[in-house]
């Protein structure tokens, strides 16, 4: 038990130096970011709202990862979640209940990642590609529901799981913390998180294998599409209302980027879904960091390419090789990979 | 008939199909006058589709072109509004950084083994960051030399004119046809995108044609750049977003097939103007609205998905008996 607490830990470790490094050095320049209080039974602060902020991406992370766990990639989920914030507007707008909306709505989510699931897996078009249609039909599909206007709604149900709270945080984070442990003890508890594994590392070997390829497939997009869903909701009950042009907006991006932050390989394999929450909320912080530190917020994009391209050379097989004797030897393994290229 | 022209005649079918089917509705949609819009309003996007040709047909991809654009667009601006230097230096100062740019892209794409995808993303952040960090407004090019640039055109007979920006697309296209069918760069980038193990093996300059081809492609945003700030005579850090997605969808409608290897460079334009086409017609209808032209797009881009594939099916099950 100990052992696998501390293989788990080790895991993590590179991420969670990330982020300390991130709050250590945020709080030395804003001495008020670690401030936390309560105020009407809900606790305030930039900790609390890193965690609230990074709820959209931290939920399409969740997907992502284990679509990216297949060796797939998922271009649609920022369109998904704009189609799902304007279903969910347009429903509540129309007269439906709270739960006939939040019905609707993930069954939409649901649909989308489907119909992206039946490309790859069915039709066998390279991922990128086949979400690729969605990512650039989506948001035509989402300004036709909510006809080309921003659809406001004054619903306090609805709205509630933008901004309430429950046991002292924010609905968001309350929502995120629920379905990612759910997610995690789904494929981890059982065996679905190794054959989703198994599928990115080699489909057709673990096709032979006798692994239902096309099912787990079609139900990793599925999960993407319900995350995208669930933070299209909290997007849009967020700001009360469904902006087809800009909700969900390069979200896709921040997705990925939180996965690879996270160290899962996107030639697919060994993910975690752990790491990739970790490395939404790194992003989040960053960003949040950024504006706190009254550092030009210009220079967001550049800090976030900086460090994209730090981990790309550090996850680098290359990097790795040359600079092989910096790390622990970790028994045998070195050889055989080489043998194994 | 060779199956590998398949994808390119169905595009031209239905380019020629779609503009019959405007001209029988709209009569003014058979004008010289339409035709020289056409080219003139999609110039940028077609120079940069040029370029997005060459890396998808390599295997790989390239997401930074549309912040390349701004990029170049408020470098541009910035330097002709603070300095004296003319604009033809100003060119050639960011079309040398573009082409840098794209190399070390590349060079990081190849000497990193890291995805295309994913590196190509940073090199987004980052043009878009220092188009950001060089100016957050919109900023006038009001240099008279920009007006004589803007006034040169070619008049067509009824009417039309293929301004400058139109008729330096047509030219890309046309050193992009050659390059890719007529040199051994081209020949190289075809046999990258079959497989990189393979063009190895058969003495492919991997390293060399990688960099290359993203190199091309910064040059080729940069130039679209350069047009863009022409077409709007503005450079904004927020302009041309989501450009480098027109441009693969241009190239996959082209025919272009997205595991690289097979395309033609001419099929890029005609994906080009399928788009800029589905445009005009929605301005001339008027009670469309522009969401239409996402969704067409869209179901167009899934069209050829699905054609391409069962071209690949077709040849492969008549191969397989012989």
């Amino acid at each position: 038990m100990i052992a696998t607490i501390r293989l788990y830990f080790n895991r993590l470790l590179p991420q969670l130096i990330a982020l300390g490094v991130i709050i250590v050095a945020v709080s030395l320049v804003f001495p008020g970011f670690l401030n936390l209080e309560i105020q009407n039974d809900r606790l305030y602060g930039s900790l609390i709202d890193i965690l609230n902020r990074g709820a959209p991406v931290v939920l399409l992370a969740i997907g992502m990862t284990v679509v990216i766990a297949t060796k797939g990639i998922d271009l649609s989920v920022g369109a998904v979640m704009a189609i799902c914030g304007a279903t969910a507007a347009a429903c509540i707008t129309s007269g439906h209940s709270v739960a006939a909306t939040l019905l609707i709505t993930l069954a939409v989510g649901i649909l989308c990642g489907l119909w992206n699931g039946v490309l790859v897996a069915v039709l066998d078009i390279q991922p990128i590609i086949a979400t690729l249609v969605l990512m650039v039909a989506g948001r035509g599909i989402a300004q036709l529901i909510t006809e080309g206007a921003i659809l406001t709604f004054n619903d306090p149900g609805l709205a509630f799981i933008g901004s309430g709270s429950f046991a002292g945080l924010p609905m968001p984070v309350v929502i995120w913390l629920v379905f990612g442990v759910l997610i995690a003890m789904l494929v981890r508890r059982t065996a679905l998180g190794m054959l989703i594994e198994a599928i990115g590392v080699n489909r057709q070997a673990s096709t032979l294998s006798g692994v239902l390829t096309p099912v787990l497939l079609i139900a990793a997009y599925v999960l993407s599409g319900l995350c995208a869903a669930i933070a299209g909701i909290i997007a849009a009950a967020d700001i009360r209302g469904a902006d087809a042009n800009n909700a969900g907006l390069w979200l896709e991006l921040d997705a990925i980027l939180s996965v690879v932050v996270g160290g899962t390989s996107l030639l697919g394999g060994r993910f975690s879904i752990a790491a990739s929450v970790l490395g939404a909320i790194i992003i989040q912080a960053i960003n949040t960091g950024i504006l706190l530190s009254g550092f030009p917020p210009e220079f967001n994009l550049i800090i976030k390419a900086a460090i994209i391209v730090f981990i790309l050379v550090l996850q680098s097989p290359r990097f790795r090789t040359a600079f092989s004797f910096l790390v622990p030897a970790r028994g045998a393994s070195k050889p055989s990979e080489r043998a194994a290229k | 008939m060779k199956p590998k022209y398949l994808p390119l005649i169905a595009t031209l079918v239905i380019f020629l199909l779609g503009y019959a089917l405007c001209v029988a509705q709209y009569p003014n949609i058979l004008s010289t006058r339409v035709i020289g819009n056409l080219l003139t309003d999609n110039a940028f996007l077609g120079i940069a589709a040029v370029g997005m040709t060459f890396v998808i047909l390599s295997g790989g991809i390239d997401l930074s072109i549309g912040s390349v654009i701004a990029f170049t667009g408020v470098f541009l601006a910035v330097v002709l509004e603070h300095t004296s230097i003319h604009p033809l230096v100003a060119f050639a100062m960011v079309l040398t950084i573009a082409t840098l740019f794209g190399a070390a892209m590349g060079a990081i794409i190849h000497y990193l083994e890291m995805p295309a995808f994913i590196v190509t993303l940073a090199g987004m952040f980052l043009a878009r960051g220092v188009a950001f960090v060089l100016s957050i407004d919109s900023i006038p090019i009001k240099h008279p030399f920009y007006a004589t640039l803007k006034s040169l055109y070619f008049k067509l007979p009824g009417g039309g004119r293929i301004t400058l920006i139109g008729g330096l697309m047509l030219f890309v296209f046309a050193i992009g046809i050659v390059l890719a069918h007529r040199t051994r760069f081209g020949t190289n980038v075809y046999a990258l995108g079959g497989g990189t193990a393979t063009a190895r093996l058969m003495g492919v300059p991997v390293a060399a044609t990688t960099i290359r081809i993203y190199a091309f492609s910064g040059l080729l945003a940069g130039l679209s750049g350069i047009v863009f700030s022409l077409y709007t005579s503005a450079g904004y850090s927020l302009a041309a977003v989501g450009v480098e997605l027109d441009a693969i969808t241009a190239v996959v409608i082209g025919g272009t097939l997205l595991t690289g290897g097979s395309g033609f460079v001419a099929g890029t334009l005609v994906g080009i103007l399928i788009q800029g086409l589905i445009q005009t017609y929605i301005t001339f209808d008027g009670s469309l609205s522009s969401w239409w032209t996402k969704i067409l797009i869209g179901l167009l881009l899934f069209a050829f998905i699905l054609l391409q594939k069962g071209i690949i099916y077709v040849s492969r099950h008549r191969r397989q008996p012989a």
